[in-house]
């Protein structure tokens, strides 16, 4: 596959153009924002939160497709994990973002054992100019649960 | 077609390669390359001319300043200034709109005055008076466009009271390649209290400018948009304008005497050139006309009109492809944006970089523009003298790659 090819993977469209939990959510929850103003992307997500578990998740923004549709992989991913889940996970993804091959938490044996569909992103570390894309909705997230935690 | 590719081998840019492929430079809108005459120009004045300007009794100081105002005569010249004097140096178009708000509005706006501007103007022909009209309690008025991105006059005579006092308008729009109806807007002005600005940075480097017979009171540009060095524009003005403008920075060189609580400007132009000068850009600035000059603004305009016409017949052919700006070439520089399917702009332009090609996506600091056309974002491809047919080839074909990628059938 060229790099091309392995940046746009079918499932990286696929949530891009049918985000997964797209709204707000109506009962109490969490808000928090992100904008990356050097592109203009955005992204917002509402978090229900129980006890330390995420219950709903709700996201909103618009933005290029690694934007989007990082985040619509990222909602799918934390509904039902507890806090320091979420945080393993921020943690990996990260990593996983990093250009520096030898960070990588995935492994190639076994693909999507670590960070599932979220692995597909991988691709955006060949073209280190969109990894901020990739990591708005991750920030955004850091700090909703930044508030969940403050409320909890 | 206007072929001028020969000069191509003047810009040792373009040999680069990205990934094998020569490097498409379709982003001249936000800067152009850089011929070796005006690099050459810059390296020959810090070996052998460099020294401050103004004040030095030694002849290198002397021959410094001789450069540095012959690049101004030279820059004056080429958009028809009667005089030099009327050309001051700035850090680029923004310093120098910012000079007109500052310099100009804050001493005269009052509250309930109007400020005239369009809907496609560039961030920095908004911001300044947004925050001058904050100061003073003046109001911006807005002229929209009409169906093809032209600025829309059928509004004109409904907000064009006595209440206005300044009117802002670009010459040439940075995203939609529209021209501003400056003819226009100088005769509504005409006879009345209202100064007229021009934002030149996209018209001044596109096609012939004459500053006499534009009529406007202030023009703004930039060296960088016009094969010159970044770090230096010009603001131009009528005499009276200048001489009524007040200094926005104080410092040395700009003062004729300095007192312990108060100073006396040096003449027109100097009182708006507080400290030492961007002088070796302004040398590469002058070396930048002189070579507009030799292939002529006429030729410039043609070149860019026809490749322009090529682009926009090219782009017509690929299937989801909508043009943001005007179809039709006359009346319209080489800025030409749009969007693709659902592909985001950003992804375009990645896509894009992967083919060689550079070109700008997002909101290309006009925001206003932006909402106007409901649009977040666009792709820009942006061309200049350089700029050849293969090359819009170039870019049809990586579009069309991106409609594979994306899996546009
Ligand atoms: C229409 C227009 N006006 C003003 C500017 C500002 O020019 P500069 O950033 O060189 O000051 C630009 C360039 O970005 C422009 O395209």
């Amino acid at each position: 596959m060229s790099p091309l090819d392995e940046l746009y993977r079918e499932v990286i469209l696929d949530h891009y153009r049918n985000p997964r939990h797209r709204g707000s959510l109506n009962g109490p929850h969490v808000h928090a924002e992100g904008l990356n103003p050097s592109c203009g992307d955005e992204f917002a997500l509402d978090l229900s939160v129980e006890g330390d578990t995420i219950t709903d998740v709700a996201i909103q923004g618009q933005g290029c497709s690694i934007s989007q549709a990082s985040g619509s992989m990222m909602a799918d991913a934390i509904v039902g994990r507890n806090f320091d889940e979420v945080e393993d996970m921020i943690r990996k993804f990260r990593l996983m973002m990093t250009i520096d091959e030898g960070d990588n938490p995935v492994d190639p044996e076994r693909p999507g054992a670590v960070l599932g569909d979220l692995e597909a992103l991988q691709g955006v570390r060949k073209f280190p100019v969109r990894i901020k894309c990739a990591d708005l909705a991750w920030t955004t997230l850091t700090d909703a649960l930044a508030k969940a935690r403050a409320n909890a | 077609m206007t072929d001028l590719s020969a000069l191509r081998s003047d810009f040792p840019i373009l040999k680069r390669t990205f990934d094998g492929r020569e490097l498409v430079y379709l982003d001249s809108a936000a800067t152009t390359q850089k011929p070796v005459q005006v690099i050459e120009a810059v390296d020959a004045y810090y070996r052998e001319k460099n020294a401050n300007v103004h004040r030095g009794t030694y002849r290198l100081s002397a021959e410094a300043t001789d450069a540095f105002e012959q690049a101004r005569a030279k820059v004056a010249s080429f958009i028809g200034s009667p005089k030099s004097e009327q050309l001051v140096f700035t850090r680029g178009a923004t310093t120098a709109l910012n000079f007109v708000a500052y310099g100009w509005g804050l001493h005269r706006l009052r509250e309930g005055d109007r400020i005239l501007l369009t809907v496609m103007e560039h961030h920095s022909n908004i911001v300044p008076w947004q925050m001058v009209a904050k100061l003073t309690g003046a109001e911006l008025v807005y002229l929209g466009l009409d169906d093809d991105y032209r600025v829309d006059l059928t509004e004109l005579d409904r907000v064009f009271d006595e209440r206005v006092k300044i009117v802002a308008v670009s010459g040439m729009s940075n995203v939609t390649g529209a021209r501003g109806p400056v003819a226009e807007l100088v005769a509504a002005a005409d006879g009345t209290n209202a100064i007229v600005v021009v934002d030149g940075a996209q018209l001044v480097p596109h096609d012939r400018v004459d500053v006499a017979s534009m009529g406007a009171d202030f023009l703004a540009f930039s060296a960088h948009k016009m094969l010159g060095p970044t770090g230096i524009g010009a603001l131009w003005g009528k005499e009276e304008r200048l001489e009524e403008m007040e200094p926005t920075e104080g410092g040395g060189e700009m003062i004729s005497d300095v007192g312990l609580t108060e100073s006396r400007w040096a003449p027109v132009p100097h009182k708006f050139e507080a400290g030492t000068p961007p002088i070796a850009q302004a040398v590469g600035f002058g070396a930048a006309v002189d070579y507009l000059d030799k292939i002529g603004m006429d030729t410039v305009r043609d070149h860019e009109r026809e490749l322009t016409a090529y682009a926009l017949e090219r782009l017509a052919e690929i299937p989801d492809l909508r043009v943001y700006g005007p179809r039709d070439v006359e009346g319209r520089g080489g800025a030409v944006s749009f969007e693709l399917g659902d592909i985001h702009a950003h992804d375009i332009a990645t896509i894009l970089d992967d083919h060689g090609i550079a070109v700008r996506a997002g909101h290309h600091c006009a925001k206003p523009l932006m909402r106007h056309l409901h649009v977040p974002a666009t792709a820009r491809a942006s061309f200049y003298i350089y700029n050849t047919p293969a090359e819009v080839d170039r870019l049809a074909e990586a579009l069309l790659d991106a409609r594979r990628v994306f899996g546009l059938a």
